[in-house]
């Protein structure tokens, strides 16, 4: 037996400037004096876990235990490399098969009639939606547009277990999150053609939709940057006791982004309330993805952060109904971070201006498309209940395409933003600068009437 | 050699450590002797801080070293004491994350207050600074707004090399949305940040290190807990009627020391601190050259680009004919800033560049 060095940590708490010495050190330059002045800091939790953790080690290997900034350790005298990855891949959370039926033995919370029904309509008026908007697009009356086709499931679902006080910051996938919380077809047609009723003044490209009313964070294109505001958006919650927590929406591209992972990390530090849901979809325009990590999807980098997470079949409805019900309530009871990998596959091109057949095989996405699409496997569930019929689906399907249609052609008609709405809201209140050139352009306006365009109103 | 070079370092690291020792020393004194008359800047920023969290509980501090280590250049000492680790969070090292987090916060009603260690840092979040909040009012027309202010020091200190030294006045000023902010005085300081704090647009504060520990005197009412001074209105720290000399931080110093120089050769020097990069105080430095004539611009960034093009190009466009000569611009070399100290005060623009352009 050698002699083993058990290193003591200092712990005094200590308070003097530009110097750390105190124990429990987090391998971040956040100072952990905090953890125990007592005064000011109750997250003495992490002690408590540590100690709880030996008491269950009984491997022979583990000898004895170490101090270090973080905790106590326990030794080994075997040189043992983690693998890079784990024999079995993390589990996926499924309630219905592919036929509809719960498989037995499945846990799940239960939807009503009423709730089923809805969250089945909403999920059809999305892909409908979709569908009629691509077309447009390809048509030439829109700009821009995508889909979320194959994903109308982890949309609805996900948004039907929140509640309106829940504050969501999307990604551009979620629509079906807006929609569910209130916002009418109309309103959705707005925003694609930039007419003046869209809330954004026709300032953003199609697909940026917001609502302050609706709690939904208007989209921004960069990616991943949604994910930290989410943090901050939760410290906020957090500050205020409300009883609600941040949803953030991203895909599994995101996850390569340093915001993943500052924001993660920092979530778990700041204990903030936030539901983090990545879409792994399987694409990142062209990127699949085991060209975009090599970890075992995303669920595995939860533990890495200390962030408790789950993996489910996106494609399950009532499986992603459950699994978003449960991480809202435990980030608002524990409030703590939790993440949510949800399973699925981007059935359709990555938007209107990408082909994916020329990176994909066309069989996959028929595949997925068919066989595997959410919208038919949550039907065949209503219908074993008797939810459900043949004419409620004929119905419901010629009514929405009606809806649609009828909002583009009025969308369509809409007058567009007026020309001052040009310079409003870059600041709070318009400065001079700004004032003067409206007022210059408004001028050059009158001198030369011809030369402005007739459908934009001053 | 190797000895010459680490006796040089050496030098530098512990003139550098003097400078910090004697402010805080001289700072400690100071305010202890005499209380409302003179405050360093640093001082300035500290009490406004205070005083705009105390008054509003939604206004937190957040960045590296922030709290326990009562800030890097202790512009937030004493917070944490006062304020607990709710308002005053020390961040792990991620600017891209906690410019985030702190867009995020502001977005959804708290009035956060990040500080980057340096502005030089502050690129690892620009994204979050342009993209999430400089737009974000517009691009949600008024549904988000974003009341944060980011601050830290800006521009060159002392034998920090390239990495630490860039001015980011002109990329900053360039952006719709932001408001950007220099103050030179700790009159300037205390007014301005509280203006900043205050401020529903995001707001970016560029402090100078080396101002941190220069004292001033302050008048009765900048103590003054209400205090503000106005976004966007710049100072005429010197009138005078021969040359008319821009300039916004330390270099403010710089052209008053120039402007004292000319004075003593015939030559009247008006010296405006500009205080505000964006929006610029155009109404006033054209005010000013229309009754000089004659135009200086000094500044410490890059050339290319930078504050002093800009009001060049307004004073050209605005009082085209009552200039008598060219504008002349001073400002940083046209290079990353070199570390060794002598390369390095040829690459900033000195007192006697000052008047040798206004000659």
């Amino acid at each position: 037996m050698g002699f083993l060095k058990i290193l003591f940590s200092n712990s005094r708490p200590i308070r003097k400037i530009g110097q750390f010495h105190a124990s429990h050190i987090t391998f971040f330059v956040f100072s952990s004096a905090r953890l125990l002045s007592f005064p000011r800091f109750e997250s003495t939790n992490i002690l408590k876990q540590q100690s709880t953790k030996l008491a269950e080690i009984d491997d022979d290997c583990f000898l004895q235990v170490m101090d270090f900034p973080g905790g106590k350790v326990p030794i080994t005298t075997q040189m043992k490399f983690i693998a890079e990855s784990s024999e079995k891949r993390l589990p996926c959370y499924r309630v219905l098969d592919d036929d509809g039926y719960p498989i037995p033995g499945a846990i799940f919370e239960e939807a009503s009639k009423e709730l089923a029904v809805k969250m089945y309509s909403s999920m059809v008026t999305l892909q409908t939606m979709d569908t009629i908007f691509y077309e447009a697009q390809r048509q030439g009356r829109l700009s821009f547009y995508l889909t979320t086709a194959g994903e109308e499931a982890i949309n609805i679902a996900s948004a039907a277990a929140l509640t309106l006080d829940d504050f969501v910051l999307p990604q551009y996938r979620e629509v079906g999150v807006i929609l569910w919380r209130g916002y009418p077809l109309q309103q959705v047609a707005n925003q694609l053609f930039g007419n003046k009723f869209d809330f954004g003044k026709g300032r953003q490209m199609p697909c940026h939709h917001g609502s302050n009313e609706l709690n939904y964070l208007t989209v921004s294109s960069p990616i991943a940057t949604q994910i930290p505001q989410a943090a901050g958006i939760a410290y906020s919650l957090k500050m205020d006791g409300k009883e609600a927590c941040a949803v953030t929406y991203f895909g599994d591209g995101s996850t390569s982004e340093g915001d993943f992972h500052a924001a993660l990390n920092f979530a778990a530090v700041l204990d903030a309330p936030v539901v983090f849901i990545c879409r792994n979809n399987g694409w990142a325009i062209s990127t699949p993805i085991n060209q975009q990590f090599r970890s075992d999807g995303i669920a595995s980098k939860g533990q890495s952060y200390g962030i408790r997470s789950i993996r489910v079949d996106g494609n399950d409805a009532l499986a992603t109904y459950s699994a978003i019900r449960a991480a809202r309530e435990m980030a608002i009871k524990e409030q703590k971070p939790i993440l949510v990998e949800a399973m699925t596959y981007r059935v359709a091109h990555h938007s209107t201006s990408d082909d994916s057949t020329k990176y994909r095989p066309v069989e996959e996405i028929e595949h997925w498309k068919t066989a595997k699409s959410p919208i038919s496997r949550f039907r065949k569930y209503l219908q074993i209940n008797g939810w459900w019929s043949d004419e409620n689906e004929s119905e419901l399907r010629g009514e929405i395409r009606k809806q649609v249609l009828q909002a583009i052609q009025a969308a369509e008609k809409v007058e567009k933003p007026s020309l001052t709405d040009l310079f409003t809201d870059v600041y709070d209140k318009m400065p001079s600068n700004l004032q003067e050139q409206v007022k210059f352009v408004k001028d050059a306006v009158k001198r030369s009437p011809k030369e402005y365009p007739s459908d934009v109103p001053i | 050699m190797a000895g010459i070079i680490g006796r040089t370092m050496a030098t530098a690291k512990l003139s550098n450590l003097n400078k910090f020792l004697v402010g805080s020393r001289v700072s400690a004194s100071r305010t202890y002797s005499s209380a409302a008359k003179e405050m360093t800047v640093r001082d300035a920023l500290n009490s406004a801080l205070d005083e705009e969290m105390s008054a509003d509980p939604k206004v937190f501090v957040m960045g590296e070293e922030v709290g326990e280590y009562q800030g890097a250049y202790k512009i937030t000492k004493g917070l944490l004491d006062k304020y607990g680790p709710e308002r005053v969070l020390d961040t792990p090292i991620t600017e891209a994350g906690f410019t985030g987090i702190g867009v995020g916060a502001a977005y959804y009603g708290l009035k956060p207050i990040i500080e980057f260690m340096t502005f030089n840092f502050s690129m690892q979040a620009i994204d979050h600074i342009i993209n999430s909040a400089a737009k974000s009012n517009y691009m949600s027309a008024g549904q988000i707004s974003v009341p944060i202010v980011f601050r830290g020091p800006n521009g060159a200190a002392a034998g920090v090399g390239a990495q630490h030294s860039q001015c980011y006045a002109a990329w900053y000023g360039a952006c719709p949305g932001l408001k950007v902010l220099a103050p030179y005085s700790s009159e300037d300081a205390r007014g301005l940040l509280k203006a900043a704090i205050r401020d529903p647009d995001p707001v970016v504060f560029l402090e100078n290190e080396l101002l941190y520990g220069e004292s001033f005197p302050v008048s009765a009412e900048a103590l003054d807990s209400s205090f503000s001074l106005p976004i966007g209105k710049a100072k005429a720290k010197r009138e005078g009627k021969d040359v008319t000399i821009t300039a916004f931080s330390k270099m403010v110093g710089y052209a008053l020391k120039a402007a004292e120089i000319l004075d003593k050769e015939g030559i009247s020097a008006e010296v405006i601190n500009l205080r505000s990069i964006r929006p610029l105080d155009r109404p006033a430095i054209n005010a000013s050259v229309r009754k000089t004539n004659r135009l200086v611009t000094v500044e410490e960034g890059f050339p290319q680009h930078g504050v002093g093009a800009e009001i060049c190009a307004s004073v050209v466009e605005e009082s085209f004919e009552y200039l008598d000569a060219p504008v002349e611009r001073i400002t940083g070399a046209d290079v990353p800033m070199p570390y060794a100290a002598n390369l390095e005060r040829l690459a900033v623009p000195q007192i006697e560049d000052i008047v040798r352009a206004a000659k």
